[in-house]
């Protein structure tokens, strides 16, 4: 079966007032179903039609080249708002949890540091893209930014919390203002599905 | 000295209802305001101080490229509108596009189709070839045309906060409405 876009985890209006309920409905019904529908177009006739998104991207020499920029754009755009969607909550924000928490604390300095660390890589990634904590192949977390829709799943990274930063995530509400939707977004990350996915990446 | 944020050459809400003046009001008002500010803050004390955009745009790369560009671009780019513009090029751009194309339809049907293709952010221009011909030319972020030797002859901006105030996702809308705003008085004088 091609891939489908997924419906959200909550309604639209869920996690109002931090994310607007009309931002939330363009974003998901409209630039995620651009990304999967541009995906299956790409990937018609290749025989990995039904290939799950996040294996592609981590072996993209298998994706026959004149695909290969496509799937990078619309594979990490469907892959990248997947995972979006689940990373936050109506019931999210506060502190880290769990294994995750502690490692926060061992490898990054803390959680005011890892805040800090990661509004950085978010405000930094100049144009559009994404700022990433992710499990490196050593086990170890790192802070990190993409561009445009690239995954860290294609550099080997495996990301346990991903905020999107392309000006469509925030311009309704926030207009030029990345530091305050950055700021927002802390208010409903899930800290439970960041921790389930840092003790997958490091079992 | 400090570089300054050109003011438009039209009222902020004389391109309604193409594009409304809420979002000049954000794009000029916040977006290049805040590319001249950081510009400013990053050549204060340096050796770029006393040098023009275009000097910087040609020596430079990374964050004050960017600031440089951004400031470029989008002072070219409010040139590039008018409300008294849209409608079918004339003189040499028009003629070299009918040359290059076959028809001015032909040429928007490529111009849109590139810039609807362009993933992420960016610019599209229609730029002058060495050969005297035009070509469409896409560029990411900050790129800009000046930047390479190449002659900038018209621009429209493809970053989302371009359009998402007006038309949120829909960039072939935008473009669209920005095809009855073009200056072609504007892109002919950059010909020569």
């Amino acid at each position: 079966m091609p891939h489908t876009l997924p419906d959200l985890p909550y309604a639209y209006d869920a996690l109002e007032p931090h994310i607007d309920a009309m931002t939330m409905e363009i974003h998901h019904s409209r630039h995620h179903q651009t990304y999967v529908n541009n995906l299956n177009a790409a990937l018609e006739g290749t025989g990995l039609e039904e290939t799950p998104v996040d294996e592609l991207l981590a072996s993209l020499d298998k994706v026959p080249a004149d695909k290969r920029q496509a799937v990078i754009n619309n594979g990490g755009g469907h892959s990248n708002h997947t995972m979006f969607w689940e990373m936050m909550s109506p019931q999210g924000g506060g502190q880290p949890k769990g294994q995750v928490a502690a490692a926060i604390d061992e490898q990054l300095g803390g959680f005011d540091d890892f805040k800090d660390a990661f509004k950085k890589a978010a405000l930094g990634r100049f144009g559009s893209g994404w700022a990433w904590l992710s499990v490196t192949p050593e086990k170890k977390l790192v802070v990190e930014n993409s561009l445009n829709q690239d995954s860290p799943i294609s550099n080997g990274n495996t990301p346990v919390l991903g905020l999107d930063v392309w000006e469509h995530a925030y311009y309704l509400k926030f207009q030029n203002k990345r530091p305050d939707y950055i700021e927002a977004f802390f208010n409903v990350i899930n800290w439970d599905e960041v921790e389930r996915r840092y003790q997958a990446a490091t079992a | 000295m400090a570089f300054e944020l050109p003011a438009l050459p039209y009222d902020k809400g004389a391109l309604a209802p193409y594009l409304s003046a809420e979002a000049l009001d954000y794009h000029h008002g916040k977006h290049h305001q805040a590319h001249v500010d950081t510009l400013n803050a990053l050549v204060e004390g340096t050796e770029y101080d006393r040098q023009s955009l275009e000097d910087i745009i040609q020596s430079t790369s990374g964050k004050l490229f960017h600031q440089a560009a951004q400031a470029w671009n989008h002072t070219f780019f409010w040139h590039c509108l008018s409300p008294q513009g849209g409608g079918e090029p004339h003189g040499d751009v028009g003629q070299a596009i009918v040359t290059e194309y076959g028809t001015f339809a032909a040429f928007k049907e490529a111009f849109n189709g590139i810039a609807l293709d362009h993933l992420g952010v960016g610019w599209i221009w229609l730029v002058k070839r060495g050969d005297g011909g035009v070509e469409i030319v896409a560029s990411h972020d900050a790129d800009t045309p000046i930047a390479h030797g190449q002659t900038p002859l018209l621009v429209v901006d493809l970053w989302e906060h371009a359009y998402y105030i007006d038309y949120r996702h829909a960039r072939g809308k935008y473009l669209e409405a920005i095809w009855q705003l073009i200056n072609w008085d504007f892109v002919n004088q950059n010909v020569s």
